[in-house]
């Protein structure tokens, strides 16, 4: 017999004698997973159709010289849609790339593309970009989709009501030349962010305040669902941020229900379904939600009224703070693995405990990543840059926009004209400073805010220093050389 | 890939909780399209005193005399015991490839990020889960004892240390069959391709948009 427990609206399951006399509803996952299963074993392992596979230059080389070594032939090309991103140079690109390994890697994927007849978006073509920023664009990702990609951010077509993992480079490989994944179901969470958030408010912010409240680890195992008025009030690009993220709570995919946001974004770009095909797929789309009667196998509740502009202060994304936040002390925690943990993050951010995060100076600001990219977040970023001026300790404010297009977009909005004025640097497409494997990264010991997903050490940079924020937070940063609350400037 | 069945190796212990994929292989060796070289860059910031770029010979370069790979007693290291969240981060599958170039062969932590630890199977590294108290016991006895080894065996699934303690550990059968064999995952779901193409035959008539 099951047992249900009501908390607060959603529904908490506690399996006490596995005798199935209630049958519950079905949660988004349970449907999208169901829907794309090819076989199931007994011990729990299914075989999962994938329609998407997005594929970048970093993550493929391997998998393709697999194929060729065995003599195989991707199982179907169409299903495949390729682009370079990360060793993308963000300036200069008349040059080509001149770092000569960097150049054999985005070469390697031109040519494995041409021969396996898969569509790939080169470096020149506008509709380049960052991998997790051009699916959505080009209508690649749909609602109910599998959607696979060599990088942990896959997580973010999830915003679509698809079940987005990001794979390693062998199950590439193997989704190549089975259109499969061998997959254990994971189980189900629920995290609700009740309420409405007040202005200034991003979903950055809300998302950094969930992996702050369920930490790096909190999703392991779990597909978590993001639910709740401030998530459903949110934009197809905020929703992509918030299950960007997902990965950073340990959650390999995040979802968000299909509502009118969703189609209204879908509708017309050019890989999404036309004519009859159209009104097909947006009827077979209104199940892409959780039952009423679901079961989760976790909740989780935030009042997003209580959620302030977060910033992180440590090297992992569950060490951060609201803007008024101070650091942490460690003689004030118990457990020594922890303590040790605070001490050694402190030491590298070059911070003291029980400091006020506004008092940190930043030398450097990074806009871009496939966390915050997108027209909205340039938007963002250039309201608070419009009329002022990146201060004097700040040595370079970069803005990276996601794709050809968003560059295209924001620079028709005279978006790019509001940063450089402001003395930010406009750049082109790719993933730049989120992981700095081109040549934009940070020198050891400098201190950037940033809007991107990872502040490990070295990860923008070896010895840099990583503040994750959301993109008005960092033009915040940029105009006073400190962190500062946005919503007081 | 290279089957495992039972492994003894010298224990070396890295005491840190939530180590990440960056951490484990730096962005810079990720340039490479081959799956062999990464070892002399496992955990690359760490290791070395100076920033490393690829096409270096990193044998020239300064160890870090206080990272824990380093201490000459762990040197020749098999089995890797860490902390929480193990292998957090990224994706990218270059960090089990450094781990098993460097001839790590498994692993021993109280949890495991999800992509880290689907990938090490796919390459023949055994990432093996005890309770937090029993690697607290782990982590005290290889760091008081020089030259303490475990011995690993999967068939019996149990973790035996020098004194004959024995702890056992579960993983799924269909992992254990494909690294006691060392098998190919894809051939395995190529006998499967039928069952595949009726299920895109079914999907297409139901969402063509799909296809």
């Amino acid at each position: 017999m099951n047992f249900i427990y009501s908390c607060g609206g959603a529904i908490l399951r506690q399996s006490i004698i596995s005798e199935a006399f209630f049958v519950a509803g079905k949660t988004l996952y349970d449907k999208v997973w169901d829907a794309h299963v090819v076989r199931q074993e007994a011990d729990g392992t299914g075989l999962l159709y994938i329609d998407r596979h997005l594929v970048h230059e970093v993550t493929s080389p391997q998998a393709f010289e697999g194929l060729k070594i065995a003599n195989r032939q991707p199982w179907r090309s169409t299903s495949m849609l390729a682009v370079p991103d990360h060793n993308v140079p963000t300036i200069g690109l008349e040059h080509g790339i001149t770092d000569p390994v960097a150049r054999l890697q985005v070469e390697t994927l031109d040519a494995n593309c041409r021969d396996f007849g898969i569509t790939e978006f080169n470096i020149g073509d506008i509709r380049q970009g960052i991998v997790h920023v051009i699916g959505p664009e080009q209508g690649a990702t749909l609602p109910g989709m599998t959607v696979v990609c060599g990088d942990s951010h896959t997580s973010t077509h999830g915003a679509f009501g698809a079940l987005a993992h990001g794979i390693g480079t062998s199950e590439v490989e193997h989704v190549m030349a089975t259109q499969c994944l061998i997959q254990k179901k994971m189980k189900n969470m629920l995290v609700s962010v009740d309420g409405k958030v007040g202005a200034g408010v991003t979903a950055k912010d809300i998302v950094l305040a969930i992996i702050g409240e369920i930490g790096t680890a909190g999703g392991t195992g779990y597909a978590i669902e993001f639910g709740g008025e401030a998530i459903r009030d949110l934009s197809m690009e905020g929703r992509m941020t918030v299950c960007n993220m997902a990965i950073e709570g340990g959650a390999r995919a995040g979802m968000i229900a299909v509502d009118d946001t969703t189609i209204n974004y879908v509708k017309g770009r050019p890989y999404a379904p036309q004519a009859q095909d159209w009104d097909a797929a947006v009827a077979a789309w209104q199940d892409l939600h959780s039952d009423a009667d679901a079961v989760f196998d976790r909740v989780v509740r935030l009042d997003a009224a209580s959620i302030q502009p977060q910033v992180t202060w440590g090297t992992s994304p569950e060490m951060v703070l609201p803007v008024d936040g101070k650091t942490p002390d460690p003689a004030n925690e118990a457990d020594p693995v922890k303590a040790n943990a605070i001490r050694a993050a402190l030491k590298y951010m070059g911070l003291e405990a029980n400091m006020p995060i506004t008092e940190v100076q930043v030398d450097k600001v990074f806009i871009g990543s496939c966390t915050n990219s997108r027209i909205e977040d340039i938007r963002a970023a250039a309201e608070v840059a419009k009329g002022r001026k990146v201060a004097a300790n700040v040595k370079l404010a970069m803005v990276v926009p996601g794709s050809g297009l968003v560059k295209q977009q924001a620079e028709s909005e005279g978006l790019d004209k509001i940063f450089i004025e402001a003395g930010f640097e406009w750049r082109a497409p790719g993933c730049s400073m989120c992981l700095a494997m081109n040549a934009d990264r940070l020198e050891p010991g400098e201190r950037c805010a940033s809007t991107s997903n990872r502040n490990f050490e070295g990860r923008q940079g070896q010895g840099g220093r990583t503040h994750l924020v959301s993109p008005a937070m960092a033009a915040a940063a940029a105009v006073t050389g400190h962190f500062a609350d946005v919503r007081a400037l | 890939m290279e089957k495992f069945t039972v492994h003894t190796g010298l224990v070396v212990p890295l005491d840190r909780s939530n180590v990440d994929t960056d951490a484990i292989i730096p962005k810079q060796y990720l340039k490479s399209i081959q799956r062999i070289g990464f070892g002399p860059t496992l955990f690359d910031d760490w290791r070395y005193l100076e920033p490393g770029e690829p096409g270096m010979d990193h044998s020239k370069r300064t160890p870090n005399p206080d990272f824990v790979l380093n201490f000459p007693r762990y040197a020749g290291a098999s089995v890797l015991l860490g902390r929480e969240n193990f292998g957090c981060g990224s994706s990218r599958e270059h960090a089990v490839w450094a781990l098993t170039d460097y001839g790590i062969r498994a692993v021993i932590a109280p949890s495991y990020a999800d992509i880290f630890f689907n990938n090490s199977f796919k390459n023949g590294l055994l990432p093996l889960t005890l309770p937090a108290e029993t690697i607290d016991q782990l982590f005290r006895e290889a760091q008081a004892t020089e030259g303490y080894q475990l011995t690993v065996n999967l068939a019996e699934q149990q973790v035996v240390t020098p004194s004959g303690e024995a702890f056992g550990f579960s993983i799924d059968e269909f992992r254990k069959y494909c690294l006691l064999n060392g098998l190919d995952d894809i051939g395995l779901t190529l006998q499967h391709a039928d069952d595949i193409r009726a299920y895109e035959t079914k999907r297409k008539q139901a969402a063509p948009w799909l296809f």
